[in-house]
């Protein structure tokens, strides 16, 4: 079977609540069949907007949705098909786990014995098999989620909605559900479409990712490219740590520029999205890519004065006042040669220019 | 391994649980007289008087007191035929005691209760007894009327020897002791007790009817709408609430009455004729429209505070699961509020079913209730404890609602907020 790219599709989709501001800009997204598609961004970016328009709960204000090429925007919730899991579980409280998965099969007019069979091997891929006569106040956090999850999942849908769902879980509980989460993704091929603000689970879980901010997907790709190759000075920031200089494109080649900082200091670039001389910018430049002791061939090598020194374990980050940058921020790995590192010091630092991105000023 | 556990000391010796016990002491005296001033009050103001009410409803010593000696005489009389002299010798002491008292009116008063005819007897009596001679009082009595050569008028006197009755019970169910001590129903046309109370037990049942199917919309939006109108329909919700209960009432009359304006917009609309205006008001219409606002907020309010507490994703969580608005209602929203539906019908029909205010003002003389009832025997025929009876009788009744209620939905699963 041929894998439908435009599984899903929002087309020019605007949405507006009060008929004044638009959460959600001229969106255009095509999500792939069988794919694991993470809306990111900070709040009110318009992310829990799209999926309650593709869940149904809302109408767009403009455009259309498409789900296997047919239009859903008249469709009413109940008739779409989709999964959904939410923030706060919203299990049925005055219900048993068993009831609670039952319910959307019961609703479908599914027989006694294959509603018995699908609840079972829902349980036992969420690893609860035992727990359906339990009520949802006695259990945890975590298992309310995964009775959530395979509640979303127990009527095959074709495409899943997860908003949020691990918000409320610990750290620990948090980490083995995104990777439970996204095994079951890989076992059962569904397509799922996924909201959050925390970038790690994102970056961790997905298939693509697409960066929400004011109502407009700034950039959707794939994790490893969006944490390397940020389009614009909002993705780079929002994903990841980052160091920036802010300045003013003075020269311009092929594959380089030079940005002239406020100091008067000049800096070697990669211009993503400069194009020509006199044009300001901000320059991101991922902490690891930047090393102390730089040898020869690195185009960029300035000194600065550590600021503070952090021990993290199994690295050390410095933060140094670099180029009048007083947050510039190093990583550096946790080795004994590593003893020059003290407060005071001044230490020379070097970094690639194509690993230091001219992107758009804000 | 020993099966006695060891006893844990404290770091002076004292065994741990003597030393907390001790420690917990101090806060429960403490915790308790801060109970204390409302224990005492609701003793006070509530057991006690309910107490005093039954005690009143059972107490029958007033001829008993009256008559010491009579009934003392009568102990040894079988009842059948006209008692001996010595019953109408002691009969004849204590009332020249009453007599002396001038509290023979009373007696007389209260024996005409129990059978028609005394309080002319013993007036005869009261004139002609100065002139009685000593002794043989049986005749000298005798002579005076045909009553006293009556034995049932005897045997009444014999049954109000105990100092206990339950006759107040039966009157409030149209019931008497007749002349063998049987229970027997009154005349059918003058069982008037029964139908107030069915009449009581039917509207309170239909007002809280009526607020639930009207307060449960109320709630819902109240609970769902944005802060900003929510608060407006809350304070319109509570406005009549705050408003005094005489002033809402008379505030309906105004409304209700033949020349009223509800009548008038009929009439404009044209949904009856002019000449043919429909009474709204002094009947069971106009009872269960003024209590049925009268009491929403009771309905809302328990509802309100129930469905503010359940989680607007769990409906879409149902429709997004395949269930239609309607069984997502149903099925999910419908039973998590019954928490709040019992709370709120509980207290309107305990509420509606000793209403007294507004039958009594808008009631007119088919739609007045039980406590109307009450109240006229307090304050009109001052018979308190046939009052106290029929209070109490209310009570049992509430009490019998609150426990269908705890079996059927249990009582744990009432939410007022």
């Amino acid at each position: 079977m041929a894998k439908n790219n435009e599984f899903v599709k929002f087309d020019k989709v605007d949405k507006s609540y009060d008929g004044k501001v638009l959460v959600v800009k001229d969106l255009n997204l095509d999500i792939a069949e069988g794919e694991f598609i993470t809306m990111l961004g900070p709040s009110g970016s318009g992310k829990t907007t799209c999926l309650m328009m593709l869940a149904g709960f809302e109408t767009p204000t403009n455009g259309e949705i498409y789900l296997d090429g047919n239009p859903i925007s008249n469709i009413p919730p109940h008739k779409r098909g989709i999964g959904m899991v939410f923030q706060n579980y919203a299990l049925f409280p005055h219900m048993t786990v068993y009831e609670n998965l039952a319910f959307p099969l019961k609703v479908r007019k599914f027989s006694k014995d294959d509603t018995d069979k699908k609840v079972e091997k829902a349980l036992s891929m969420v690893s609860l098999s035992g727990f359906g006569s339990r009520m949802p106040g006695q259990l945890s956090g975590g298992q309310q989620q995964r009775v959530a999850v395979a509640r979303a999942l127990v009527f095959d849908p074709a495409v899943v909605l997860m908003d949020e769902p691990l918000g409320a879980l610990d750290k620990n509980l948090r980490e083995s559900m995104q990777y439970e989460i996204k095994h079951i993704h890989e076992s059962i091929g569904v397509t799922v479409v996924y909201v959050t603000h925390d970038q790690s689970e994102a970056l961790t879980m997905s298939n693509r990712i697409a960066v929400f901010n004011d109502g407009k997907v700034q950039q959707l790709s794939s994790p490893d490219k969006l944490y390397e190759e940020p389009v614009n000075s909002f993705v780079a920031e929002f994903i990841g740590e980052n160091n920036t200089f802010q300045g003013e494109v003075s020269d311009i080649s092929n594959e380089k520029c030079k940005i002239k900082l406020e100091t008067g200091d000049e800096i070697l670039a990669n211009p993503i999205r400069v194009k020509s001389k006199g044009e300001k910018s901000i320059v991101s430049l991922r902490p690891e890519r930047a090393i102390i002791n730089p040898d020869e061939k690195m185009d960029n090598k300035f000194n600065g004065k550590i600021e503070e020194v952090i021990y993290h374990g199994d690295h050390t980050r410095v933060r140094l006042n670099l180029l009048d940058n007083k947050e510039f921020i190093l990583k550096v790995p946790n080795s004994s040669a590593r003893m020059d590192i003290k407060l005071g010091n001044d230490i020379k630092v070097g970094w690639n220019s194509f690993d230091a991105r001219a992107l758009d000023p804000k | 391994m020993s099966s006695e556990t060891q006893k844990i000391l404290t770091t002076d010796g004292v065994p741990l649980e003597v030393s907390l016990k001790k420690a917990e002491k101090k806060n429960k005296i403490k915790a308790f007289l801060l109970v204390c001033p409302l224990l005492f009050f609701i003793i006070i103001t509530y057991i006690f008087p309910i107490g005093e009410m039954f005690s009143r409803s059972i107490d029958d010593r007033m001829i008993t007191n009256m008559l010491p000696k009579t009934f003392k005489a009568m102990e040894t009389w079988d009842g059948k035929e006209l008692p001996p002299e010595e019953v109408f010798a002691s009969f004849l002491e204590d009332y020249r005691a009453l007599a002396e008292k001038k509290e023979h009116g009373k007696l007389g008063q209260r024996l005409n209760k129990e059978k028609n005819g005394f309080t002319t007897i013993l007036k005869k009596l009261f004139r002609k007894m100065k002139k009685f001679e000593e002794g043989n009082a049986k005749e000298q009595i005798m002579a005076i009327h045909k009553r006293f050569r009556d034995v049932e008028y005897w045997q009444a006197i014999k049954r109000t020897a105990p100092p206990y009755t339950a006759a107040k019970y039966l009157k409030g169910m149209d019931m008497y002791f007749d002349e063998d001590g049987n229970i027997t129903q009154v005349e059918e046309d003058r069982r008037i007790h029964r139908i107030l109370w069915l009449r009581t037990l039917e509207v309170a049942f239909f007002v809280t009817l009526f607020c639930f199917l009207m307060g449960y919309p109320i709630a819902h939006l109240l609970a769902t709408l944005p802060m900003k109108y929510s608060n407006l329909l809350m304070i319109c919700v509570l406005l009549p609430f705050w408003t005094s209960l005489l002033v809402r009432t008379a505030s309906w009359m105004i409304l209700l009455q033949q020349q009223g304006i509800v009548n008038d917009f009929f009439v404009w609309i044209g949904l009856v004729a002019d000449d043919n205006r429909p009474e709204m008001m002094f009947n069971k219409t106009g009872t269960y429209v003024a209590m049925t606002q009268i009491l929403l907020p009771f309905m809302v309010l328990p509802l309100y505070s129930v469905m503010k507490t359940i989680s607007p994703s769990l409906m879409r969580a149902g429709k997004s699961l395949g269930g239609t608005p309607f069984i997502a209602f149903w099925k999910i929203y419908f039973p998590l509020t019954i928490p709040g539906i019992g709370a709120g019908c509980l207290l309107v029909f305990i509420l509606a079913i000793g209403y007294y205010i507004t039958p009594a003002l808008v009631g007119g003389a088919s739609g007045t209730l039980i406590s109307n009832q009450i109240a006229y025997h307090m304050k009109a025929t001052l018979d308190w404890s046939f009052a106290s009876a029929m209070g109490l009788m209310l009570l049992t009744g509430v009490l019998v609602v609150y426990w269908i209620y705890n079996k059927l939905v249990g009582i744990d699963n009432i939410k007022l907020g």
